[in-house]
């Protein structure tokens, strides 16, 4: 999960680009408009720009972009192994961010086909005599109390408090396998009253989609539990809040796409 | 040779760094630090590394489907082949589509991104080398696996978009669409990792004043087709975990006896398929709007307007997915909708194409290779562009539906478009990427061999299109065929002529990289007189690319670094100022001392190697399935235990203690 081994030389990219609002970086990038140049460069912060080019430089300081750049940020840039970026978010942070964007796709496919197929159970038992609410509801607001201590965690971990970091953690673990527990007693339980996997496409979508939700609670149980040992050892690479803080966002979006879940599957009457 | 400066202890710049103890993988394997030898290639994690094999791995794929094209085309040369029997012709058909859909051009878009983009938007690597080397390996091995039907009771024979009922274990006993679609669903976590990696690179590690309007087009071209696949893939991987668990768990959700409704396949893949397509274009698309302008030494014409008709591609292309099923019954408005939104979708494209012709207009054309195959994409794409805007009609569509009239539409596309682009990078990029160039006289027969193939193969398919020829017919019949012009036997002929005349081309484009690896002399530093930053390092490049990273003042930094304009007004007079090897030395005199570059590592390639196991588990036997998943979990701690740059004791023999300095060493092999 932490691949915080983006190469980082000594003068990485730090500081935050305004992206609008530069003026003309269109086609025709030499300057058009001395005076304007003029003006700009007079913008210039103390030694804050290094003079980057062979001949022919003064001429293509129309860069208000540069120009803007702030003195700390260009400190920043040496830092050793900083994690200085475009956009000011972490590599491994932006890249969590795609990912669930990516994974609301996938949970959207898997809802598309449930709703699809929600009151095709030809012959089995359909949504309104299996479903067990109160049952489900209970295990529901288990698994969104446990994103609370995941939030404590995270905060412990912000603040450098190594032991509650491992015992918030520690609590979410177990709040998701409580949840997970429940998934499994309750898919148990449907089984015994007639309805497995392959018994109607109703069953197969609902399996398919609380199963792949499941799946989804696992993995993110056994990064809970592993970030705890790599803690307890010191084996965490690169920033440890950090991590805590991706597993933490993985961990939300589980939960988040289990309202969305369990309001389509199990509270609209079929 | 990396020089990368070997780690320091803590002592160094910059605040402490984090304690991590281990290197060594899981306290038993040294880490694979040789810069040399075969190790130093299947441990990498250098993205120009990586970009090779990927373009190596992406060329064997497309001589694989180019044959299998040439068997297709052998068995329909004249009435009744006996090339291919129904059944083989079947899983050639498919097999074809999938090479040449999934494991050539896609990889080779992802070999010019992971090459290219890196350098162009001035970064030393991309935001997650591991992940770039497991998504490599990754594709490799799904690609092998979707292959290994061939040789485990026949290949996936349900046509590339695998709609039910074909797809069904009654119409297909085989294992081939097993091993079809958790082949694809293992090449689907490749691009989704490499999706996620070039997209955080683009937006993360420009270099200082590469603000997103002065990226070069093909980084924002291949930063569109990153996010298209970043939605695209979760779509179709659902479409393929649904597969699977009906063909291997028994669930019937395609099966219309079971009453499952067969258009929920169709959208699902569709909703990826179409993206799919912008995916496998709007790289070409890129690279030409680099090539035109360095052969025309003119700026591209409207920058803006390509990148966002690019954009706008993006968006568009999601919205009409459905014109691939006018012939579903999906009712009139639906029609209407997705009718109008496909006839919208030409406008950006045609925009492209304007940009293109008028980059050209009153420029100083320089006929290369590179700038021919260009020129070639943009004529033959705006043929298939053409006949496109006719299946957005619907009565019109609903007669082309499964004829070859939409088997020439998008060969056109993506052989005309895709491919030609391709060709293009090559000739380019050639003298970056190995030092040397490509011939240009093999170079310019490749060329008009190509031309004249493609031009006869897909030319014709038009004609028996409308003829009423459907596709996947695996034989035709004198007695059916038609009279004089319109004669398909005589079509079928043509075309299967051009076939080989196309596969002639490819050999020529073989040889040719033979010829100038054995004879041709080190290419010039700057070739082409080019205009991005990929051109201001060495030929090829270091391995951490830029001795400095260079501070970008404008769009085509490198060409305003070489010139001024001393033109008055409105006149542009350019006065070269610099040469290349000027910039260079430059660059070279100001170099970085500290560049810490992230080791090799065995974990990428171990974590890819497992998932075909689970593939091969979840069709014959689960417990195989676990042994994969097993090693899965395994590698993935080995993988989050080890720190990115390797520690001293990785090396061999262990270094002097060098202290804090700013000593270069040199690494693997050869101590200088």
């Amino acid at each position: 999960m932490s691949d915080a081994d983006a190469p980082h030389g000594a003068t990485p990219p730090a500081e935050k680009t305004p992206e609008h609002g530069a003026p003309d970086e269109g086609n025709a990038p030499t300057p058009d408009d001395a005076s304007a140049v003029a003006e700009k460069v007079d913008e210039i912060p103390m030694g804050g720009v290094p003079e980057p080019g062979p001949t022919g430089e003064a001429q293509r300081a129309d860069d208000s972009n540069l120009l803007t750049e702030l003195p700390d940020h260009a400190e920043h840039r040496d830092l050793h192994g900083g994690h200085a970026t475009t956009t000011g978010l972490s590599n491994n942070k932006m890249g969590m961010w795609l990912f669930l964007g990516s994974e609301c796709l996938l949970f959207g496919g898997l809802i598309s086909t449930y709703m699809l197929y929600r009151g095709r159970q030809a012959d089995g038992p359909g949504p309104d005599q299996i479903y067990d609410i109160p049952f489900t509801s209970v295990s529901s607001f288990v698994l969104l109390m446990s994103s609370l201590t995941m939030v404590l965690a995270v905060s412990s971990a912000t603040r450098n408090d190594e032991r509650n970091t491992k015992l918030w953690l520690t609590i979410t673990a177990l709040l998701g396998a409580t949840f997970v527990g429940g998934q499994v007693y309750e898919f148990t339980a449907f089984y015994r009253e007639g309805m497995g996997f392959t018994t109607s496409l109703f069953s197969s979508s609902f399996f398919t989609l609380t199963g792949f939700h499941g799946a989804h609670v696992t993995i993110g149980i056994i990064m809970l539990m592993a970030l705890v040992g790599m803690i307890s050892r010191q084996r965490v690479v690169g920033d440890k809040a950090e991590v805590v803080e991706l597993v933490g966002l993985y961990w939300h979006f589980v939960d988040i796409v289990w309202i969305v879940i369990f309001t389509l599957v199990y509270l609209i009457p079929a | 040779m990396a020089i990368i400066e070997r780690p320091v202890p803590a002592t160094s710049v910059g605040p402490a760094l984090p304690t991590v103890t281990p290197s060594s993988s899981l306290g038993v394997f040294r880490r694979p630090v040789a810069a040399t030898g075969w190790r130093s290639w299947v441990f990498t994690v250098d993205h120009k590394r990586l970009g090779i094999m990927y373009g190596v791995a992406a060329t064997f794929f497309f001589v694989v489907g180019g044959i299998e094209a040439l068997l297709i085309r052998l068995q329909l040369a004249g009435p009744d082949g006996t090339v291919l029997s129904a059944d083989v012709y079947n899983q050639m058909f498919t097999m074809h589509a999938t090479s040449m859909v999934f494991l050539f051009a896609m990889p080779m878009a992802a070999a010019f991104g992971n090459y290219f983009l890196p350098l162009q938007v001035g970064a030393r690597d991309v935001a997650f080398p591991r992940i770039n080397a497991f998504g490599f390996w990754s594709f490799l091995f799904g690609a092998m696996f979707v292959n290994a039907g061939w040789f485990l009771g026949g290949a996936a024979d349900g046509g590339w978009f695998m709609y039910a009922p074909n797809s069904g274990v009654a119409y297909s006993p085989s294992h081939g669409i097993d091993f079809w679609a958790i082949g694809l669903q293992i090449t689907g976590i490749a691009s989704l990792s490499g999706a996620i990696n070039l997209i955080v690179t683009v937006l993360n590690m420009r270099t200082r004043g590469m603000s997103l309007m002065r990226m070069p087009v093909f980084t924002w071209m291949i930063l569109v087709v990153q996010f298209l696949l970043l939605f695209a893939i979760p779509v179709i991987t659902v479409a393929l975990f649904l597969l699977t668990f009906q063909r291997v768990f028994g669930a019937t959700f395609f099966s219309v006896e079971a009453g499952a409704d067969p258009l929920l396949w169709q959208h699902l893949f569709w909703i990826f398929g179409h993206p799919e397509v912008y995916i496998l274009v709007l790289p070409s698309f890129g690279i030409v709007s680099e090539v035109l302008p360095v052969f025309s030494k003119k700026p591209l014409f409207g920058y803006p307007f390509v990148v966002f008709s690019g954009a706008a591609i993006g968006f568009v292309g999601w919205g009409v997915w459905a014109h691939h099923m006018f012939a579903s019954g999906i009712g009139p408005i639906s029609v209407a909708v997705f009718s109008m939104s496909t006839m919208a979708i030409a406008v950006p494209t045609g925009i492209k194409i304007v940009n293109w012709t008028l980059t050209m207009w009153g420029g100083k054309l320089r006929f290369t290779t590179a700038m021919l195959f260009a020129m070639g994409l943009v004529v033959e794409f705006t043929i298939g562009g053409l006949s496109g805007v006719t299946h957005s009609v619907a009565p019109s569509d609903t007669q082309q539906t499964d004829t070859y009239y939409i088997v020439a539409h998008f060969h056109y596309v993506l052989f005309g478009g895709a491919v030609l682009g391709f060709f293009a990078g090559f000739y380019y990029w050639w003298p970056k990427v190995f030092g040397k160039c490509l011939g240009e006289r093999l170079g310019k027969w490749n060329f008009w061999v190509m031309i004249v193939g493609l031009n006869l193969t897909f030319g014709p398919m038009h004609i028996v299109g409308l003829q009423g020829q459907p596709r996947r017919m695996y034989v035709h019949t004198e007695s059916r065929a038609g009279e004089g012009f319109f004669n398909i036997t005589f079509w079928n002929f043509a075309a299967s002529v051009g076939a080989f005349i196309i596969a002639i081309s490819v050999l020529l484009f073989l040889i040719n990289i033979w010829h100038t690896h054995r004879t041709a002399p080190p290419a010039p530093l700057d070739p082409w007189d080019a205009r991005t930053l990929e051109w201001m390092t060495t030929n090829p490049p270091k391995a951490h690319n830029f001795d400095s990273v260079p501070t970008v003042h404008a769009l085509d930094e490198f060409f305003h670094r070489k010139y001024e304009d001393v033109g008055e007004g409105d006149e542009h007079d350019l006065r070269r100022v610099a040469t290349a090897e000027e910039l260079l030395a430059e660059q070279e005199a100001n170099a970085d001392h500290h560049i810490h570059l992230p080791s090799p590592s065995y974990w990428p390639v171990v974590l890819a190697f497992a998932l075909p196991i689970v593939g091969f588990g979840v069709i014959y036997n689960h417990l195989i399935a676990v042994v994969g998943a097993s090693i899965v979990v395994l590698a993935m701690f080995g993988w989050a235990l080890e720190p990115s740059v390797a520690l001293d004791t990785d090396y061999d023999p262990p270094a002097p203690d060098d202290g804090p300095g700013t000593e270069l060493a040199t690494v693997g092999g050869g101590r200088p």
